[in-house]
């Protein structure tokens, strides 16, 4: 690992601020990624600030939302009483994705920020738009497997690779984040972007500045969600395709639902048309089939990929049929 | 060997010995300079020794290993995984993949199990580790060490000190209520030899033996 100067903030402002002065740093949490990427040359910082002394480890709640702070556990999120009741489709996600010993360092904030698990992306002997913009792309006529099927360009087609990220889409979280020139808040769907011409960047964060907190609005899913992950193996393993499924009943009457997609996309893919079909319909496989074809809309494979056409549109049925109760 | 020789050769090692010191001590500053981000090499034109010192900086560091404070100094770059093994010479935490996909490194922070080769151990400023080398009481093993020996939870043994720090913090957690779910909150950890289901029996045994983990 090259190395790097290394210095710890215990506030925002000292961060941001600390941040703004060093021309080439990065803030680091819990690293389960950043160290990674690091170790294999794919990034050299040349100054690390340490953020986990900030005080944004809290998860607290009003009458009309949950707020996470960015500093917060996976595993403390995945087993918050709070999150447990009241938003239990992010509990699902965050216990499906990485190792219980991930989760005890990976961070809300740093889940946001993962870079995508593309082996091109990893292997610095390999051409890749997002690590070295203007290289090529190794996946596209490469081993693409793991790659996405919406929302391509001619420059990328990895995945963004959170599960709790599909969860926050589905349940319209909005992101808080602060920086030089002050703070905004950012809806969850819009944080992250597609890879369009410049797949070097994975949000819309500015430079410099740091994610807060994330908070969810309140809603009646929980009786209804499911978090489904298929991937190669039971446990410990990237999503093939995942499907956060959220669904507000009324009998067997769908009043609101939510739907939305990971392993598929460079963001987690909200399936707009999908909801909109189902608000007012009956509960039921045909109305379920109906919404994964429609789902299907747009979808384009490159190869290893092929098998997620057919994947896909079987794991929103069955997200749906299992966040509904009907298996 | 006669005295004399060694006289008349004394000089001329000297030289030998001097030049390749020299060399080494350039090269050495060359590969470390290589290796220095682009701005660290422009400042290091102007005032080379001392940038080339603060590159290698080194910072203190208060952490407590297996019940023992440590005051130490570390690069940046150390991960805590290198700290224990290289540093504090504590060899039973193993490195596997190095990259947090197999858990052969799994130690204890502050009673939470983490992957110690993804974490940096200047991170770890007051914390409590504890490693394999932590857990028995003197000579007296602890009792997931105990019951992986019972059910031969291990063949060849690398995986093992990563299994049973696992495993004991599975238990602690409450995560240890049925084979399946130990198999769930087990999955961090691969044995390659696919010591699996001998390994689930020694969890399973130690849960419901009601001993504290």
């Amino acid at each position: 690992m090259i190395n790097f100067q290394y210095v710890r903030a215990s506030t925002v402002k000292e961060a941001i601020g600390t941040l703004a002065k060093a021309g080439d740093g990065q803030f680091i949490a819990g690293g389960t990624n950043l160290v990674d990427l690091m170790k294999r040359g794919v990034t050299a910082p040349q100054k690390l600030i340490d953020i986990n002394n900030l005080p944004l480890k809290d998860v607290k709640s009003d009458k009309t939302s949950i707020t996470i702070g960015a500093l917060a556990l996976n595993s403390d999120v995945s087993e918050n009483e709070l999150i447990i009741k009241q938003q239990p489709l992010l509990s699902m996600a965050l216990k499906s994705g990485a190792s219980p010993q991930l989760r005890n360092m990976a961070t809300v904030g740093g889940n946001m920020m993962q870079r995508t698990r593309c082996p091109y992306f990893y292997d610095t002997a390999m051409p890749c738009n997002k690590r070295k913009p203007g290289s090529g792309c190794g996946a596209i006529g490469g081993y693409n497997r793991m790659h996405a099927i919406f929302g391509t360009s001619n420059q990328c087609i990895a995945v963004h690779p959170s599960d709790m990220c599909v969860a926050l889409t589905a349940l319209e979280a909005t992101v808080t984040v602060s920086g030089p020139k002050g703070s905004r808040k950012i809806p969850f769907g819009d944080f992250h972007k597609l890879p369009g011409q410049n797949p070097e960047k994975d949000n819309i964060l500015q430079k410099g500045e740091l994610i807060e907190s994330v908070s969810i609005p309140e809603n009646d899913f929980a009786k209804n969600s499911y978090y489904l992950k298929l991937r190669d193996r039971a446990s410990y393993a990237f999503a093939l395709v995942s499907v956060a499924a959220a669904l507000s009943l009324d009998g067997q009457t769908i009043k609101a639902c939510r739907l939305a997609m990971g392993g598929v996309a460079h963001k987690p893919w909200r399936l707009s048309e999908a909801e909109k079909f189902l608000a007012g319909k009956k509960a039921s496989a045909e109305n379920f089939e109906q919404a994964a074809k429609l789902s299907m809309a747009g979808a384009k494979s490159f190869g290893y990929n092929d098998f997620k056409l057919k994947m896909a549109p079987a794991a929103i049925v069955e997200a749906l049929s299992k966040a509904s109760g009907l298996s | 060997m006669k005295p004399e020789d060694t006289s008349n050769e004394k000089p001329h090692r000297h030289i030998k010995h001097t030049e390749r010191r020299d060399f080494l001590k350039k090269s050495s500053l060359l590969t470390a300079i290589s290796l220095a981000p682009g701005s660290l090499i422009k400042a290091a034109e102007a005032e080379l020794d001392e940038k080339f010192a603060s590159a290698l900086e080194q910072l203190p560091l208060s952490i407590e290993v297996n019940g023992k404070m440590q005051q130490v100094n570390v690069e940046p770059r150390v991960t805590l995984l290198d700290f224990l093994r290289e540093q504090l010479q504590l060899t039973g935490t193993k490195k596997g993949c190095d990259h947090g996909q197999c858990g052969a490194c799994t130690v204890h922070v502050d009673g939470k199990r983490v992957n110690s080769c993804l974490s940096l151990a200047v991170m770890h400023q007051g914390k409590k580790i504890t490693t394999i080398e932590g857990l028995a009481n003197g000579d007296e093993l602890h009792p997931m060490q105990e019951a992986f020996i019972k059910h031969d939870g291990f063949q060849c043994g690398y995986c093992t000190p990563g299994q049973i720090m696992s495993a004991v913090a599975c238990i602690n957690e409450g995560h240890a209520n049925s084979k399946d779910e130990i198999r769930e909150f087990m999955s961090g950890n691969i044995c390659r030899c696919g010591a699996y289901p001998n390994i689930v029996d020694a969890i399973a045994d130690v849960k419901n033996g009601g001993q504290k983990a």
